[in-house]
């Protein structure tokens, strides 16, 4: 089963970082993502930019663009990983290992359709 | 990351937000400082041990205001002066702290805490000090070594700056869409300010001071976050991630300066140019241009070339032009003969800046750009003036060296071969 690790957090910490402290960050989780990578168990990884370069696209009969996120939550969303888990016992294993030592949030989501080239397999 | 380092970046980013309320709360900056002071103290013995709190600007908030308040119970009864009116006053505004905890809340708070800062009576150097001090909680230490001032002198200097913003007559109603406007301006200026302290020291023998640009982009994020439909904001956000994004490259390994066609691209940072290119469509989209979009789209075409030579120089021209009817200066002139020298040469330039001898007789860039214009048309004699005048106008060793590395050139060349 193919889960997609959504990486939470409130923006302005890892905003406030410094380059040197964000790229520590990095290198820590690189330790563990390379290794799922050489398994073939990691897919596409997502870093977004910050929430003050989103727009937004409420639908209907006028569809309205708006500045900004969807949601004004304390804990947007960063990013995400694809990870292929045996299981959801396997995949919090693997949050819990990609987040260590960080206060990072992640929702796990099974994922329902995945379109690597954008197009169905 | 340690838990003490992570609390450390939790109480930094929750500081604009937490001691904003808190000065809407005690209407006064001292004691809004020493609440915060007091809660973040009690953050650190506490959430090692209780983990941390799902909403630690909330929390450190109702904790300072809480200290806050025991202080004031304290001082009225050692002091013995009724403080009544003041408790009952504090008292009506508790149930709509509760409420008031949402973003969209903080964002006055915020803005009113940044707005004190830029006080127009304040020279800019302390207008920037105040709001490293409180908004940013930089260390007087920190500031005084920004600008590379003792710690006393600069202690004085917030000091007083504190003492002048707290007799000015800042409202603390909610303000209205006209004085919210003027207020987002003043302080976006500030905030420019800042950045531009970093971005080209004006004293010191430090050129570039990187961590003033941090600040000063953290603070047009956290504005940004709070104003996300103001197309201003978001040009002055890209406007300083444009030119932050070129740090690595413009000096070299003996702090000389590297001017912009001489600068390896490849050390530009792409993530911030990615990130300004993003906020100058997005503000695009709003059709309603101003100052800082167009100085952000001059940034932009320099970010977009992969090469000095495929520099877009008639759109900067153009965007330039645009500056200048928007915002008419003798700077934004001097900035578009740059321009115009690559488009139509030397002599047109040079005959663009001859009026600025007057209002920039004391301007180093314009001695420079003379000497260099005059130096390209080979009037070597006159170029070498113009440089010896831009040396004596330099504010950091820095700029004069590159000056004098012209000046080199210009007698090297004028050597019989």
């Amino acid at each position: 089963m193919l889960y997609a690790f959504l990486c939470c957090h409130d923006e302005a910490i890892p905003n406030s970082w410094t380059k040197a402290e964000d790229e520590a960050v990095l290198t820590k989780r690189a330790k563990v993502t390379d290794k799922l990578a050489a398994r073939g168990k990691l897919g596409p990884a997502v870093r977004l930019m910050p929430r003050t370069a989103a727009t937004t696209v409420r639908m209907g009969r006028d569809p309205v663009v708006l500045d900004g996120p969807f949601a004004e939550t304390k804990e947007a969303l960063l990013g995400f990983y694809l990870i292929d888990c045996d299981s959801l016992e396997e995949a919090i294993d693997i949050a819990k290992d990609i987040g260590r030592e960080e206060k990072v949030v992640f929702e796990i989501r099974p994922v329902k359709l995945y379109l690597p080239q954008g197009k169905a397999s | 990351m340690s838990d003490v380092a992570w609390i450390d970046s939790v109480l930094r980013s929750a500081r604009p937000q937490a001691v904003g309320a808190l000065v809407r709360y005690f209407r006064s900056l001292d004691q809004a400082e020493e609440a915060f002071q007091e809660a973040c103290l009690r953050a650190l013995k506490n959430w090692p041990i209780n983990g941390p709190p799902r909403d630690p600007t909330a929390w450190l908030l109702m904790v300072g205001r809480n200290a806050g308040l025991d202080e004031t119970r304290r001082r009225s009864k050692s002091t013995s002066l009724p403080a009544d009116d003041q408790i009952s006053d504090l008292g009506d505004t508790e149930a709509d702290i509760a409420e008031r905890l949402d973003n969209s809340h903080y964002r006055d708070d915020v803005l009113r805490l940044l707005f004190i800062c830029c006080h127009p009576d304040l020279p800019a150097v302390q207008q920037i000090a105040l709001a490293l001090r409180i908004v940013s909680g930089l260390s007087v230490k920190e500031i005084a070594r920004a600008f590379l001032v003792g710690e006393s002198a600069m202690e004085q200097r917030i000091t007083r700056a504190k003492s002048r913003v707290a007799r000015a007559d800042v409202p603390f109603e909610t303000p209205g869409a006209i004085e919210r406007a003027e207020r987002l301006a003043a302080v976006a200026a500030m905030i420019y300010l800042v950045f531009n302290e970093g971005y080209s020291a004006s004293g010191g023998d430090q050129h570039v001071r990187v961590p003033l640009c941090d600040e000063a982009i953290r603070l047009a994020r956290l504005l940004l976050g709070l104003f996300a439909s103001e197309p201003e904001i978001m040009g002055l956000t890209a406007l300083l991630l444009l030119q932050h994004a070129r740090t690595a490259a413009r000096l070299d390994s003996d702090d000389e300066i590297i001017v912009l066609e001489d600068q390896d691209r490849r050390q530009w940072d792409r993530d911030m140019i990615a990130e300004g290119l993003a906020l100058i469509e997005k503000a695009h989209r709003h059709r309603r241009p101003g100052p800082y979009q167009l100085q952000a789209a001059i940034a932009a075409v320099h970010a977009r070339a992969p090469q000095a030579a495929a520099t877009a120089w008639s759109e900067i021209d153009q965007l330039y032009g645009e500056l200048e009817r928007m915002q008419p200066s003798p700077v934004v002139t001097l900035n578009r003969a740059v321009a115009v020298s690559k488009v139509h040469g030397p002599a047109a330039a040079l005959a663009m800046i001859e009026p600025l001898a007057e209002p920039l007789g004391g301007y180093f860039h314009f001695f420079g750009l003379r000497g260099g214009l005059l130096m390209q048309l080979g009037r070597a004699n006159e170029a070498r003036t113009a440089f010896d005048q831009a040396i004596a106008l330099a504010h950091t060793p820095a700029e004069a060296a590159h000056i004098r590395r012209h000046l080199d050139r210009l007698i090297a060349e004028s050597r019989p071969a």
